[in-house]
């Protein structure tokens, strides 16, 4: 099995770019959305909501604008990726709206919306500035710098609910570790793609385990301590444990040294049992994931965890229906970290399943762009960026069914957050660029036919 | 880098899998555990999102529903609160429901699978039915005139018609208006704390769930088991007792207040109403032979329901001599709620069937379909058809001669029994004035209603109350209310 193999299409002159498939897709994610905004206002008001059609064409005509600039610029992209990013901002959009009609207070969907045209502008602003993500490889050490400032600088404004994440001015606020995670994505890749042989084969062996030098090892052990820092002193727990399996994952695919994930899987052990013990704030959330219904038994009322568990077990199989459920129980992060927990009691079982899928499929889609690059530093970025999607996703939709600790993290395009859906357009959107690159026909292959021949060495 | 870029693909499908595991485990596998949780609010929420059905009086709905916009919708209201009160009960958001409100909730709250088209149709769609309506056997006028006649005084009107069983009007005064219970807040539990502790004790449903000893009135039951026995052939035979009574077995005497008592005949005995004949009789009639009678009337059955529980009217099945003749005057330990004691006169005019009673008429769905009609049923023949005819015509001469002439109306074949019980520690507490009866046209075939009045008035002098000067009256005009519908 080699790189190419599983990508090379029938020798023919003329290799299907699939745009089309894109735009059909597109227009199904868009009507899907504005079906199910339909659905809120029958169910909720028993009348369609007067701006259906504003939003259908609001969607529809970002859709069309990110659409246009792939196919201009980045025709051989792989045309699942767009609509499925459509369809969850689009689902997103509609729980947020589904969950405004509760707060009369607290309107957050026009502010995402706001939000997603500014993430779907970058995302065209990347597709058509960045000809080669190659590019991007030089600058890993502005990157690290700046996603490093973007981290610490949090610290010196105010805790939000128990999280110093946010940084606020005038009514702004955003939350810059998010740009940071894309941020350390292009350094890891870089990095690693860079040194990758120095960490697989230099330095001292010890038992099994071969230890690369410290001069190679420094760095790592550098952004390390740096995550648990971060989680100490932003009390983020998911932050710090997404950028700490980003890197597992990365190293590992860089190195094939299994040896790395046993020592990396004991040091986030160790990093969360002593932050677990000792912080307060992860402390609880680690006593409500092993007992959600103490605060029942001690006659408080249920938790914001016990009642996303029963927003959940409402759901049952087929769900309430859009509009139906009682998710708003969930209390003041319903929109945001728990939004999910909206889709599960309204969609059942069924609808989460697609949800899950639609997830997995676009994580499998820059699998499979890392799979058919030839570069090392877009293997990596691609792997990266999808793996910052799953374990995302993993994190926190297990946080909030009980499966582990609770984080506060959003889930991508579904929560309402300004940065989180500006970042995850970005991701997109370098997803797009890796994936034209991997499907486009190389420099000799379309005038031939043939299969370029395998020049990396190939483990 | 291939093969590690495929097995971190494999890590990545293993999250997968553990999330689909888990929303099973949660949404499925432990689905039913979750949601029957009661720190759930999703039950209560629900219940609440879509209008209560009514409860009907005659074709008007004393009840509605009001959307509040709040988290639980829709907040009861009620027309004529106070006096349907001992009817409907209250459905409050916070302190849950009570009588027909409690005992025909799944018609009401639309939960009934009687109401859904189809078995398991709710299941299916994950909806509710509409509320149903809850028609009631209440006149209004009946009603009325029970509640105007009580006047705001404590006491208790039970009106039921003899031949079916139906309950023409159930009074409790004073009353409280259960829209002040309805919904959440401070005013409802201001208006709670408030009810709750009022000397007056408005949420009490002195109809059916309060006992009271029922004193003179008991007699017409003594009167049935010595008749039924044979202890008595003869209404109008002399018995020999003397007055005052020694009581068996004690040194005690029991005095008449009544003239003209000793070796009375038991229709003299009903028609001044006698201590010493009817202690005797129940005596010679003895405990078992009591025991057997009263359980016709429906003494000590604590499963009577109207669909709402009645309160278990008491005789007790162990008891000495002395007692059991205290106890066949309604003194000692006898108790009874108003609406036994309208069963009992109802007994009597009904030739003895006692029919069992009921409130709700029928319950409808929401587009008005009967659901479920509530038929007339017999309960227990109470006592022989002949002792009836011999216990009517003893009545009829209570308020043609005797003590309960203030329930006389022209025209019409009226039967009372006037009753003044005493309680309290030496019989100190205010005595109950209580008055029995029925009514019956001159051209029906049948009685028109049984009528139980219990009238507690503290602040009356103690020598005015008797049954026939302040709960006869009540009872002549809710039978003239009975007569006219």
């Amino acid at each position: 099995m080699t790189a190419t193999t599983a990508d090379a299409p029938p020798p023919e002159l003329r290799l299907p770019k699939r745009r089309g498939v894109e735009l059909s897709l597109l227009v199904g994610a868009v009507l899907i959305s504005v079906f199910g905004y339909a659905a809120v206002g029958l169910a909720r008001n028993g009348a369609v909501p007067p701006d259906v059609a504003g939003y259908g064409a609001g969607l529809g005509l970002l859709a069309l604008l990110a659409h246009l600039a792939v196919r201009l610029r980045a025709p051989y992209a792989d045309p699942l990726v767009l609509p499925i990013a459509v369809l969850l901002n689009g689902l997103g959009l509609v729980l947020i709206y589904r969950l405004d009609l509760e707060t009369p207070r607290d309107q957050a969907a026009p502010t995402q919306l706001i939000w997603s045209t500014l993430g779907v502008a970058l995302f065209i602003a990347v597709v058509v500035l960045l000809r080669d993500h190659r590019v991007l490889q030089r600058y890993a050490y502005l990157s690290v710098a700046t996603a490093l400032v973007l981290m610490i600088v949090p610290i010196f404004f105010p805790a939000v609910n128990g999280a110093k994440i946010w940084i606020r001015i005038g009514g702004l606020s955003f939350q810059p570790g998010e740009f940071a995670k894309i941020l350390l994505a292009v350094f890891f890749a870089a990095y690693l793609a860079a040194n990758r042989n120095a960490l697989a084969y230099t330095g001292r062996r010890i038992w099994k385990l071969q230890l690369p030098t410290g001069r190679v090892l420094g760095p790592i052990v550098a952004i390390w301590l740096l995550s648990v820092g971060v989680l100490v002193l932003e009390r983020d727990l998911g932050t710090s444990l997404l950028f700490f399996g980003l890197f597992v994952i990365m190293l590992y695919v860089a190195t094939g040294r299994t040896g790395w994930i046993a020592v990396g899987l004991l040091l986030a052990a160790v990093g969360a049992f002593v932050v677990g013990s000792f912080e307060p704030h992860v402390h609880s959330r680690v006593q409500d994931w092993l007992d959600p219904f103490a605060s029942i038994d001690a006659g408080q009322g249920p938790n914001q965890l016990a009642q996303s568990l029963f927003a959940f077990a409402a759901g049952g199989m087929l769900g309430t229906g859009l509009g139906l459920g009682h998710s708003i129980l969930i209390g003041f992060a319903a929109k945001s970290d728990f939004i999910l927990a909206t889709a599960g009691e309204e969609l059942g079982l069924t609808g989460l399943t697609a949800v899950f899928l639609l997830y997995a499929l676009l994580v499998a889609r820059g699998y499979r762009a890392g799979l058919a690059l030839r570069d090392p530093f877009g293997r990596l970025l691609s792997i990266g960026l999808a793996s910052i999607l799953a374990l995302q996703v993993f994190v926190i939709a297990g946080g909030v069914m009980g499966l582990i600790p609770l984080t506060g993290m959003a889930m991508p395009f579904l929560a309402q957050g300004g940065s989180s859906v500006v970042t995850n357009w970005i991701i997109v959107a370098l997803l797009i660029r890796v994936s034209d690159l991997a499907r486009r026909p190389r420099p000799g292959q379309v005038e031939t036919g043939v299969i370029a021949p395998i020049l990396e060495d190939e483990r | 880098m291939i093969r590690y870029i495929r097995r971190a693909a494999a890590f990545c499908l293993l999250l997968l899998v553990a999330l689909l595991l888990n929303a099973a485990r949660v949404q499925v596998f432990e689905a039913d555990e979750l949601n029957d949780n009661p720190a759930n609010r999703r039950t209560t929420i629900d219940r609440y999102d879509q209008p209560r059905g009514n409860i009907l009086v005659g074709a008007r709905a004393v009840t509605g529903s009001e959307d509040t916009g709040e988290q639980l919708a829709y907040e009861r209201t009620y027309l004529h609160g106070p006096l349907y009160a001992p009817v409907t009960g209250y459905a409050s958001q916070t302190y849950g429901t009570t009588l027909l409100e409690n005992a025909e909730d799944g018609i009401l709250s639309g939960t009934d699978s009687l109401l859904a088209p189809l078995p398991l149709w709710n299941e299916i769609t994950r909806s509710r039915q509409p509320g149903g309506d809850v028609v009631t056997t209440i006149k209004d006028s009946i009603q009325r005139a029970a509640y105007e006649g009580l006047s705001g005084r404590r006491g208790a009107v039970a009106a039921v018609e003899p031949s079916t069983g139906r309950i023409l009007a159930l009074v409790s005064t004073p009353s409280y208006d259960p829209e002040r219970l309805s919904g959440t807040g401070a005013e409802v539990t201001d208006a709670w704390a408030r009810l709750n502790a009022a000397k007056s004790r408005p949420m009490l449903n002195r109809a059916i769930r309060q006992t009271y000893p029922p004193g003179s009135t008991f007699k017409i039951v003594t009167a049935a088991a010595a008749l039924d026995a044979r202890v008595v052939t003869d209404p109008d035979a002399a018995t020999d007792t003397p007055s005052p009574y020694v009581l068996p077995g004690t040194t005690t005497t029991l005095p008449d207040e009544a003239r003209g008592c000793a070796e009375a005949s038991l229709a003299e005995a009903i028609r001044v109403s006698c201590n010493t004949v009817m202690a005797h009789l129940g005596v010679e009639v003895g405990l078992d032979g009591m025991l057997e009678a009263v359980g016709r009337f429906g003494f000590n059955d604590d499963g009577l329901r109207i669909p709402s529980g009645v309160a278990k009217s008491n005789f007790d099945t162990d008891m000495s001599d002395d007692q059991l003749a205290l106890s066949s005057i309604g003194q000692f330990d006898t108790t009874a709620t108003p609406l036994q004691m309208a069963m009992v006169a109802s007994a009597v005019a009904n030739g003895g069937d006692l029919r069992y009673p009921h409130l709700v008429d029928r319950t409808t769905t929401h587009d008005g379909d009967t659901v479920r009609q509530q038929g007339s049923r017999s309960y227990h023949q109470a006592m022989n058809p002949s002792t009836a005819v011999q216990l009517q015509r003893m009545m009829v001469d209570v308020v043609e001669n005797g003590t309960g002439s203030n329930a006389a109306i022209d025209g019409v074949r009226v039967g009372g029994k006037t009753g003044t019980a005493q309680h309290g520690i030496d019989n100190s507490g205010t005595p109950y004035a209580w008055f029995i009866s029925w009514a019956q046209a001159p051209d029906s075939g049948r009685p028109a209603v049984a009528v139980a009045v219990v009238v507690e008035d503290a602040s009356a002098d103690r020598a005015d109350i008797s049954g026939g000067g302040s709960a006869a009256p009540i009872a002549r005009a809710v039978m003239e209310a009975a007569l006219d519908g």
